[in-house]
């Protein structure tokens, strides 16, 4: 329980004195949000040999690379789980906190679902003062209220790498589930979230990164998918995802993948944290992410003339991003419209349209 | 120029780099010590934004990666002089460092007091400081009031490294009101610290 370091940090008394208030949370990380993912090919190949139970009620499971499990309970009710959690990718404890609980709620958004409660899954340094891991917390909970749902408990080890996140469980209504595996040839896709967490979190590790930039990132992190979750599933929408650690193009593919058709990307359509960003990626500020998701997932993908920052920032991991749906191509401005009227998705993009899977067989990615 | 980002991550060998390019004579080229394909890839980019011929040499798990500017790598830009800034933030290294003595090695007792001082004096001034120093016994008294080495000590706190004396040794010399840098410790802590490490160094 969370509770439990909070009350042994205060017991040690012969304890070092702690690190200090100017140590940089983020310079605790090896590396940033979720670029410390597993690629997806490495999680694949590690699970490969593994017996697993079937069971008629679990609609979506690991096999289906999807951002949660989905579990039938009656025919109107089924839940949805999810765990997430990483290193700091914000110096300031709070944002940390409300980051890291934003990324995990968002995997039950992309399902289509509702968070209910929540479990604090954590790691602290043992002689972290005991006030910031007080804030982490404090970000994680309020980030859980906002959500509409509640933190009921947790664990916490200590660990000289500090670990925040959520296990989360919501509700569906399985036939209003959204997979990411539903996108029909004729949809659009529409992201609702800006691009570039993944360079300016790195940038802002070496301090390469404009002060506004980071805030611009924290802000976009600490934002819930939930507004644009309301919005979607009142429209014609057939397929979701949330892009994260896999970047906007492996996220993407696995969305191809999964209903076995090729998607067509307007790399310029997305929209990007700050100009800056094409700037960090030509100088070459790109995460380890950038080359894990790139190495997965190049072969399937025709970069066209596209220059290759560009393509970096799609390749690239981002943390708590956007919802990525697929919706049906008559709805698609009505969808846009609403997510940029409801004023917290002011992102929201049209970013590309769904085809049939290429003559050559198998999903593919076109960048144009 | 040479430079030798090996083991560094990521955005760091760019970093350096970033700082270096303006630095080179015309004519002259950079070479950047990697060992990893993130720290290439990312200086691979670099070199395409700086207009640097690119050479790569590959020996093992080593690739030197060779710019020879086309033209003048302009210094001017806001990322580089914050490059810098950032060069100056020193690393520390996972190193556990134990002193138990206030004299270093056999033989004089006084050579003994000016080998350890000279030697706290050269950790604190490396490119990249210990992560941990335990004090006990005899080395108790250097993170003391009344220390030759207290300003060393107190700079490598610093720049980040933790600085720990035995408190069953403050104790046994009565000195523990004279502590003047770092945090008290026990055996216990002292032990989770040198059994989480592969290997600790004692002076």
């Amino acid at each position: 329980m969370a509770d439990d370091a909070k009350a042994r940090q205060g017991e040690k008394g012969a304890a070092p004195a702690p690190a200090g208030e100017d140590v940089k949370l983020t310079k605790l990380a090896e590396c940033a949000g979720c670029g410390a993912k597993v690629g997806a090919g490495e999680l694949a190949r590690l699970l490969s040999d593994i017996r697993v139970r079937r069971d008629p009620n679990l609609l979506v499971g690991f096999d289906k690379s999807d951002d949660a499990a989905v579990y039938r309970v009656t025919d109107d009710i089924a839940l949805v789980q999810t765990v997430d959690f990483f290193p700091p990718i914000a110096d300031d404890p709070y944002t940390y906190g409300a980051i890291a609980a934003a990324n995990a709620l968002s995997d039950v958004y992309a399902m289509g679902g509702e968070p209910k409660v929540a479990l604090n899954v954590m790691a602290v340094p043992e002689d972290m003062p005991a006030d910031v891991v007080h804030q982490i917390l404090r970000g994680g909970y309020e980030k859980v209220y906002e959500a509409g749902a509640s933190i009921v408990g947790g664990h916490s080890i200590y660990d000289r790498e500090p670990k925040y996140g959520l296990a989360v469980t919501g509700f569906v209504n399985p036939a209003r589930m959204l997979t990411n595996s539903g996108a029909r040839p004729g949809d659009a896709l529409v992201l609702t979230k800006a691009l570039g967490v993944g360079v300016i979190t790195t940038a802002a590790k070496a301090g390469l990164a404009a002060p506004a930039d980071v805030a611009a990132a924290e802000a976009q992190m600490m934002r819930l998918n939930r507004y644009a979750r309301d919005v979607m599933v009142a429209h014609d929408v057939h397929a979701a995802t949330d892009v994260t650690g896999f970047g906007l193009l492996g996220h993407a593919l696995e969305m191809a993948q999964g209903a076995n058709v090729s998607l067509e990307l307007d790399a310029a359509a997305p929209a990007l944290l700050s100009p800056r960003v094409r700037e960090l990626a030509r100088l070459g500020i790109l995460p380890a992410g950038m080359y894990r998701n790139r190495h997965f997932a190049e072969s399937s993908v025709d970069v066209g003339d596209v220059p290759r920052d560009v393509q970096d920032l799609l390749f690239c991991p981002e943390t708590s991003g956007g919802l990525l749906i697929s919706v049906a191509a008559a709805d698609a401005d009505a969808l846009l419209a609403d997510l940029l009227a409801d004023g917290r998705v002011p992102d929201a993009r049209v970013v590309g349209c769904v085809g049939e899977a290429g003559a050559a067989g198998g999903a593919r990615i076109a960048l144009r | 120029m040479k430079i030798d980002a090996r083991n560094l991550t990521c955005p760091k060998p760019v970093v350096l780099t970033l700082e270096a390019l303006p630095k080179l004579a015309p004519g002259e080229s950079l070479q950047v010590l990697v060992n990893d394909s993130v720290a290439e890839g990312n200086l691979t980019r670099l070199a395409d934004e700086k207009d640097c011929e690119l050479g790569v040499e590959r020996s093992g798990k080593d690739v030197t990666l060779t710019f020879s500017p086309r033209g003048e790598v302009a210094a001017s830009e806001a990322a580089a002089t914050e490059a810098a800034a950032f060069c100056n933030v020193p690393d520390r290294t996972s190193a556990v460092v134990a002193v138990d003595t206030d004299s270093m090695g056999r033989g004089s007792e006084e050579l003994g007091h000016i080998l350890m001082k000279g030697l706290i004096y050269a950790l604190a001034h490396q490119d990249q400081v210990p992560d941990t120093m335990l004090f006990y016994n005899g080395g108790a008294r250097l993170t003391c009031e009344g220390s030759e080495s207290l300003e060393d000590i107190r700079e490598l706190e610093s720049r980040g490294t933790k600085v720990l004396t035995c408190g069953t040794c403050l104790d046994f010399y009565g000195i523990r009101d004279k502590l003047a840098v770092g945090g008290v410790t026990n055996l216990y802590a002292i032990a989770q610290i040198v059994a989480a490490r592969p290997g600790v160094t004692v002076l």
